[in-house]
């Protein structure tokens, strides 16, 4: 079966609990592990924190779009902003790599986006935006006993 | 929607939820941080949700607790740390190089296994000590708890 949800939402901080959370409503049916629960929201609360900071410098009169995709066992997950965009992929995309570290930002996210999920595309254009598209796979066997 | 409820930013919760000292309104999924000096040892108990949006604010606190304080190693208690993501990593790694400046150490302690996986990613914890507790961490930096 498909299932699909899409959101759109101010791009301010505020609203990095309230996409993260909500993603993971919306992805309980697949009765995911609370492990890819919890990659799922910090894989959230990361693409939509580099939208905010990054592709929208911090100001709040911008959209945030996220659409996720059920399908069998695979989650699609597609989080775009239509800020400034990124010059250098391969760079903003290294660990701790940060184009902002007067900002305390760690440098961080990209990796993290990596490590927990399947596949992860970046696509951005210069004062267009950037897209990033993500899939994961769960696992079929769930633990019962442990 | 009837009498009994109240609409909140996410869920619709009963009344005598909204009511119940302990539910912090629409703060419930944020965080909340207490300080405590013992010796020279700031103690960070933080509880919540630590992103991008709470790492703000916690910065501020947290830089003021650690200079206005004669303190010179920081604990960080993460033991009701529901949550937390490269933002809360920054502020980690902020901290770090301040007290590294103060000649102290940073101790990070009662870490969950999605936050200590975090912090292992990011290779935080060449730098930072981990402690199973704070009693532990207190004793390894002369203070008795």
């Amino acid at each position: 079966m498909k299932n699909e949800m899409s959101l759109e939402f101010s791009s301010v901080s505020e609203n990095e609990a309230f996409a993260r959370v909500t993603v993971a409503a919306f992805i309980t049916q697949l009765d995911p592990t609370m492990d890819e629960l919890t990659e799922i929201k910090t894989v959230v609360s990361e693409a939509v924190t580099n939208a905010i900071i990054h592709g929208y410098n911090n100001e709040s009169n911008h959209k945030i779009f996220i659409t996720c995709i059920l399908q069998d066992d695979e989650i699609e997950l597609t989080i775009k902003d239509n800020g400034i965009g990124i010059s250098d992929i391969s760079e903003a995309r290294e660990p701790l790599y940060t184009s902002k570290p007067e900002m305390e930002r760690s440098g961080m996210g990209f990796t993290i986006i990596e490590n927990f999920m399947d596949s992860v595309e970046v696509i951005s254009s210069l004062d267009q935006g950037t897209t990033v598209y993500m899939t994961k796979q769960l696992s079929k066997t769930k633990t019962v006993y442990n | 929607m009837g009498p009994g409820y109240n609409y909140n930013s996410v869920w619709l919760l009963p009344e005598h939820v909204l009511k119940d000292s302990s539910y912090r309104g629409g703060k419930n999924m944020g965080l909340h941080a207490m300080f405590d000096v013992k010796g020279d040892v700031l103690i960070v108990r933080l509880s919540g949700e630590l992103d991008h949006h709470e790492a703000e604010v916690l910065r501020d606190k947290w830089k003021d607790m650690l200079y206005s304080n004669p303190v010179k190693h920081i604990i960080l208690n993460l033991e009701d740390v529901s949550f937390m993501d490269s933002s809360g990593l920054g502020v980690v790694l902020g901290r770090y190089k301040e007290v590294i400046q103060l000649g102290g150490e940073m101790v990070v302690c009662s870490i969950s296994p999605p936050v200590k996986r975090l912090f292992e990613m990011s290779g935080l914890f060449k730098i930072v000590r981990l402690e199973e507790n704070e009693e532990y961490a207190l004793a390894t930096l002369g203070v008795a708890s």
